[in-house]
């Protein structure tokens, strides 16, 4: 055996005496690490189920099929087929009278009672089932309507016969109306069309998501095509051609504090300059738009700028060694490999954009808008807007659905960050 | 002999004449009062140790020092008789004519092809894509990387060997005809065979171009070089033919640092 120095000895005796506290302690950091994960997995795990469990019956909804006669000169007066016709027509007198011989019923109270058990905008469907079967007329139809969302709320459980009469929202003759109707199967239970193709609506079983979503599209677009080139031409300039001194260097800081400045005071800014001081109209996407446009800047910047950073100086380098300019070299070799950073960045920003409520609030994008708007400058709504304001109404049916605009707000948000990963990986350097 | 740095050989003019330079990164100056001039058509060695200021030295020649914050250059230097420093030098055909070889080798991340024809592109040097492709084949000959890469021109440049990269990255400088090239530490990444090479190389291309290479190796600058300068901390100590450097230096700081006495 060799011969140990006296160092060699003191080393071997103190690191083994010390080594067993410190792979304690490593060990100890190991697990906290694993406990925080935990930790998050469970919360996750809850809000997933929570949401799942309220959200996903909310995609759902009850329908009732009944035969309607298709009487042309009723519905359609003037014959034309045209909207004023159909508003002079007597849909819902139709509607009703279905129902009415469904479930043979007469006498005043009885036929009040059978025709509320059908959705308010019964007549606007069954409009629309004709306007797209002119054919159908002058004959009797099978038209599927949807369930009033008290009704709903029965069939789904939520309101028990044994409550007193008196204090629930469907009495015991339409309870009667609705288990005939069950017994000739005539009620259904469907993927609920109104969610997705409905608008803001304050009945119930009415509302739907789609105004809210091309709000939030209109708005996105407009936050897009100001933040995106606004933020990475900021980045470029910052990172590449501003010469460093105390000037950049406060815009540098101020940049970067920008970033953490609460939402709602963009949305106080939006408010005091756009629509104070500029008088451009309240509650449109476009000013929504440039809100949510100054709120991601920041983040567009930040990102653009440390994938600008992280494109290795070598090559920027080797161009300018054989007489590129500056400009060159940045937009020939640079910017294309900082590009899917940059792309990554602004889609983050853009995902936190599309569920910011705070700031739309304030410039007053919560109109009630039954309609889908058709510019950036028709009043509109936007997805958590629309959540916000339905998680507001008492109906356990709105209650649901605010679940379910809740899992398609995720749905979106997933689907952008698994864009933003697609192109990076898509993008990255494969050389 | 004294340091008399200027023109040793009377009948040629030197192609760059460099008059007291000095270079400062902010307060901290790396190179004190130095000048020399360049011949044409020669290889020029830079040898000192490590943090002497021989990088800093050989970039202010085609004013790579200009992308460095705080990097300032006083004194003259000039280039056919111009002086590179003056306000109103475009850095563009100044780099085009004094071009660059970095001690990493740093292809772009393109094709072989687009690696070459870059600088011709940029600098409008062809005018149809057979001219180009001319260039492009001429460049690659010049690096001796032809033969080696004819049949994969579209691969990236970024998947040959470290050595083949720096001889693309030579082929890049040499496609824009330049008059100077500039070496740092050219085949410091490089394994013995692939220096070899690029030694060959170089003796080769110094027929057409002017090279000035940085390097650490005694027995390289002694193989390749026909002048050499020795730099100490910051300071010009001998400037030479290598020959004389290497067999009978002047000063004893040289003569220690090539016999491996410090440094
Ligand atoms: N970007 C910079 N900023 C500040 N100081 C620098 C910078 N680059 C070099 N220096 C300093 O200038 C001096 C010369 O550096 P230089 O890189 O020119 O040395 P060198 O001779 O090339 O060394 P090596 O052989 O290790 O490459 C060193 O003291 C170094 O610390
Ligand atoms: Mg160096």
């Amino acid at each position: 055996m060799i011969e140990k120095t006296e160092a060699q000895k003191r080393t071997e005796s103190l690191l083994l005496a010390g080594l067993k506290s410190r792979r304690a302690r490593e060990r100890r950091f190991v697990w906290l690490g694993r406990g925080a994960i935990a930790i998050a997995l469970f919360f996750l795990a809850t809000l997933f189920i929570s949401i799942g469990t309220k959200g996903i019956p909310g995609f759902f909804q009850y329908y009732v099929t009944l035969e309607v006669s298709l009487d042309r000169d009723r519905l359609d007066p003037a014959g034309d087929l045209s909207d004023q016709s159909f508003f002079d027509g007597e849909a819902k007198k139709l509607v009703n009278e279905a129902i009415y011989a469904e479930l043979g019923v007469t006498g005043r109270k009885p036929k009040k009672a059978a025709r509320s058990l059908l959705s308010n905008g019964s007549d606007v469907r069954l409009v629309e089932f004709v306007k797209e079967n002119p054919q159908l007329l002058n004959s009797a139809h099978r038209v599927k309507l949807a369930l009033d969302d008290d009704a709903d709320s029965y069939l789904r459980g939520f309101i028990s016969k044994d409550t007193p009469e008196k204090l629930r929202r469907i009495n015991d003759q339409q309870i009667a109306f609705l288990e005939a109707l069950q017994e000739k199967g005539l009620i259904t239970r469907e993927i609920s069309d109104y969610l997705f193709f409905g608008s803001a609506s304050r009945n119930a079983e009415m509302a739907g998501i789609k105004g809210a979503f091309f709000g939030s599209m209109l708005t996105l677009f407009i936050c897009f095509i100001i933040a995106f080139p606004l933020g990475v031409a900021t980045a470029i300039y910052l990172e590449v051609f501003a010469p460093k001194n105390k000037f950049t260097e406060i815009i540098e800081v101020n940049i970067n504090n920008l970033a953490a400045v609460p939402s709602v005071v963009f949305g106080i800014l939006g408010l005091a300059i756009f629509i104070n001081l500029f008088g451009m109209p309240r509650s449109v996407p476009l000013v929504g738009g440039i809100v949510l446009a100054l709120m991601t800047l920041p983040t567009i910047i930040i990102s653009s700028r440390a994938s600008l950073r992280a494109v290795p100086p070598s090559i920027r380098d080797g161009a300018l060694g054989i007489g590129a300019s500056e400009m060159q070299a940045t937009f020939h070799h640079v910017i294309p490999l900082a590009i899917p950073g940059m792309l990554t960045g602004s889609i983050i920003g853009m995902a936190q954009a599309l569920g910011e409520t705070a700031p739309l609030l304030m410039i007053g994008m919560v109109a009630f808008i039954v309609d889908i708007p058709n510019s950036v400058l028709d009043p509109g709504t936007v997805l958590p807007v629309q959540i916000f304001m339905w998680a507001d109404f008492a109906e356990r049916m709105f209650i649901q659905k605010t679940s379910s605009a809740i899992i398609i707000l995720l749905a979106f948000l997933i689907v952008m960050n698994g864009v933003a990963i697609f192109i990076r990986r898509k993008l990255e350097r494969r050389w | 002999m004294a340091p008399n740095n200027t023109a040793a050989t009377s009948q040629i003019d030197p192609v760059v004449v460099c008059k007291n330079v000095n270079i400062f990164y902010g307060d901290k100056q790396a190179i004190n009062d130095i000048s020399l001039d360049i011949m044409p058509k020669t290889i020029t060695a830079f040898i000192g140790p490590s943090g002497c200021g021989k990088s800093t030295f050989l970039r202010t020649l085609n004013r790579m020092n200009d992308t460095i914050d705080g990097c300032r250059v006083e004194g003259e230097i000039l280039i056919d008789d111009t002086n590179i420093y003056h306000p109103d030098i475009d850095v563009v055909p100044l780099r085009a004519r004094v071009g660059m070889v970095f001690q990493k080798p740093n292809p772009f991340p393109k094709s072989i092809f687009d690696n070459v024809a870059y600088g011709p592109k940029i600098h409008g040097l062809a005018r149809t894509n057979a001219e180009l492709a001319d260039i492009v084949e001429n460049a690659l000959r010049g690096s001796g990387l032809w033969d080696e890469v004819k049949d994969r021109l579209d691969q990236p440049g970024t998947g040959l060997s470290g050595g083949q990269q720096q001889r693309l990255c030579i082929a890049r400088t040499i496609a824009v005809a330049p008059e100077i090239i500039l070496m740092d530490e050219p085949c410091s990444a490089l394994d013995p065979i692939a220096t070899a090479k690029i030694e060959a190389l170089m003796t080769d291309l110094a027929k057409d171009f002017t090279i000035i290479i940085v390097t650490h190796s005694m027995q390289q600058a002694a193989r390749v070089s026909k002048k050499t300068a020795f730099f100490h901390l910051g300071d010009l100590i001998e400037y030479d033919s290598t020959e004389t450097i290497f067999t009978n230096p002047a000063d004893s700081k040289t003569q220690d640092y090539i016999t491996g006495r410090f440094g």
